[in-house]
């Protein structure tokens, strides 16, 4: 029991520190610099729940399902109440860093704003850069394995450019390709073509040679051994560069809008709110590149997990 | 078996730049061309694809410069301006370089101090491990000008926001490589240690710390790159004075196209020469470790 009597305690302690937040006036650590001991219990107990999550998720392995994603969620709840109490206890100027709450107003108070941009730079620019970049990287992967010659001039070709900065592209594919989206996809092409192009070579010359002499006593057509055989075992080179594109290309699409857009766009949002001091604006900005992000990198996953069942890296986890 | 010149790596990929540099040539004249036949029909001028075929290498401010026109101003703006004027590009890309080694000095140890947490604490490896992926999926550029701005407010200016911006860029590669490499040592090895009755500390210094180091470099190549990036969109938000960033979105107000194909190229070289030189440094590493240098 003192167990979980100590459990109580410690949450007793972060419910003190938010209700702190919520009654007290802003500057409260400037008048009363006592207070600054309950920020540091709090962090304390914090952690300490944090490794008691963790014991717990060890000791109870039927349960973890539940207690795993607890975790990394309590460490995100002690930053941002870190952050607030420190944002409001010493009353820091919004220009220089805006308080999380303020950031959530900004967020819902503009959401046919954000909603506008989001669709501009994601639902425009992004996907159609992305679709074209890894399609066209994999198309030459294919042709590059049947070509030897393809194949030696290409990947020191591909490796170079990974080492180049390819958002430094973005003024030019702006001058080409107007100021609208189709110069971000442009740019986005550009940027995703290589990664896909290098590990969709790798994966398809992985294939064992093996499962290459069994399909050809199958008498398996091209076809069915590129579907049956090849494509399957270069998956998960082909999903490790889609992972790595999802972030390029939101990244790439934000970058080249500050050298020009029409005025809606993520990229132009958070360039002419910094412009105007507007922070909780921009922060409210990349919570949702942030969310657009993780949300397309999570589908990627859960695709990879229900195409690649059978991969050693996923049965190894059950 | 016989070795034919068209088997070697280099003939293939002097025929792919060759062709490559063929197809710039005609993409420049194709689209110059349309771009002065604009120009002198709008003036109600007469034209002739003679006359249009001369002037295309030719125009002003090129759609697309063609690349002895970028050759001749990456010339003039390395070679014969002097390294401190504003014009040299040496100068910029020394401004540039700068925050790039800063930052990835920065983020080298600031991932490897996190990947060392993750592999040594459980807890931290359940709560941290998470948001260190997360952070990745953020588009951190879009932090950039705020990091400038913040940091302009607390009169911290020059060198150390871009720093921290290719430190954000760069810590991840050399956190997951590190956390991977700090696990792969041998189990053996590992079993070894614990006869042994070594303490951690023991156990990393003696054999952790090897057995990651090939990992270590896999990721430093990938995170001197991304450094390089950062720096350069640092300088893109904030009306940097000097850089290779500064220098792109100058060209582009402008509409100096050789400025920024000179830049771009500059950004090239560098991100090549950084890259190259921290493999000169693994070679060198791993050789005296016994030749490891494939892993």
């Amino acid at each position: 029991m003192p167990k979980s009597l100590i459990n109580l305690l410690l949450l007793a302690v972060l419910a003190c520190q938010l209700v702190l937040l919520t009654k007290a006036e802003s500057g409260f650590y400037n008048q009363h610099p006592a207070w600054l001991l309950l920020l540091i219990a709090c962090s304390a107990a914090a952690s300490c729940l944090l490794t008691r999550l963790t014991l717990l998720c060890q000791h109870l392995p039927s349960k973890q399902a539940v207690i795993k994603p607890l975790i990394p969620g309590l460490f995100a709840f002690m930053l941002l109440l870190f952050w607030q109490s420190i944002v409001v206890g010493y009353a820091i100027s919004p220009v220089l860093l805006p308080a999380p709450s303020a950031i959530f107003n900004a967020l819902i108070n503009n959401l046919p704003i954000l909603w506008a941009d989001f669709k501009q730079t994601y639902l425009k620019a992004v996907l159609a850069g992305y679709f074209i970049g890894c399609l066209s990287g994999f198309v030459v992967a294919q042709w590059a394995v049947k070509s030897a010659f393809l194949r030696r001039g290409l990947v020191p070709l591909g490796n170079f450019m990974s080492a180049i900065p390819i958002v430094g592209i973005a003024p030019i594919m702006v001058m080409w390709f107007g100021f609208d989206w189709q110069s971000k996809a442009a740019v986005i092409v550009v940027m995703t073509f290589f990664p896909m192009f290098i590990n969709s070579l790798t994966g398809l010359q992985s294939c064992d040679a093996i499962h290459k002499d069994l399909m050809h006593t199958y008498a398996a057509s091209k076809t069915q051994t590129f579907v049956k055989s090849q494509l399957p075992q270069a998956l998960p080179f082909i999903f490790n560069a889609l992972k790595l594109n999802a972030t390029l290309a939101l990244i790439g699409a934000i970058v080249a809008e500050f050298f020009g857009t029409p005025i809606v766009g993520m990229g132009f949002r958070i360039s002419t709110e910094v412009g105007r001091m507007n922070m909780d604006m921009v922060w409210a900005t990349i919570v949702v590149a942030a969310i657009a992000g993780s949300l397309s990198y999570g589908a990627l996953a859960l695709l990879e997990k229900s195409l690649l069942f059978w991969h050693p890296s996923f049965r190894g986890n059950k | 078996m016989k070795k034919y010149l068209t088997d070697s790596q280099w003939f293939s990929l002097m025929i792919l730049v060759v062709a490559i540099i063929g197809i710039w040539y005609l993409a420049a004249l194709i689209m110059n061309g349309n771009q002065l036949i604009n120009t002198l029909e709008r003036k109600k001028q007469d034209w002739t694809y003679s006359q249009v075929l001369q002037q295309a290498y030719q125009v002003k401010r090129p759609m697309l410069p063609a690349p002895h026109q970028v050759a001749m101003e990456l010339k003039k703006s390395v070679f014969e301006r002097s390294i401190s004027s504003k014009r040299s590009l040496v100068f910029h890309s020394f401004i540039t370089l700068n925050s790039t080694l800063l930052g990835f000095l920065l983020g080298s140890i600031l991932g490897i101090v996190i990947a060392i947490g993750i592999v040594h604490s459980k807890t931290l490896d359940a709560s941290l491990m998470p948001w260190v992926i997360a952070s990745q999926t953020i588009p951190i550029l879009a932090i950039a000008p705020i990091i400038v701005v913040v940091l302009g407010a607390l009169n911290i200016t020059g060198v150390v926001p871009k720093a921290i911006i290719s430190m954000y860029l760069s810590f991840f590669p050399v956190t997951i490589g590190m956390v991977k490499g700090l696990r792969a040592s041998d189990t053996l090895h590992q079993e070894l240690m614990y006869t042994y009755n070594a303490s951690a500390l023991q156990t990393f210094w003696k054999l952790r710390w090897y057995s990651a180091q090939p990992y270590l470099f896999a990721s430093l190549k990938v995170a001197i790159a991304a450094a390089l990036v950062g720096a350069i969109v640092a300088e893109l938000p904030t009306g940097a004075q000097g850089g290779l960033g500064a220098r792109l979105l100058s060209g582009s107000y402008y509409g100096q196209t050789e400025q920024i194909w000179a830049a771009l190229i500059m950004a090239a070289l560098l991100g090549s020469l950084l890259v190259w030189l921290v493999g000169v440094a693994e070679r060198a590493l791993l050789k005296r470790r016994g030749g490891l240098a494939n892993a």
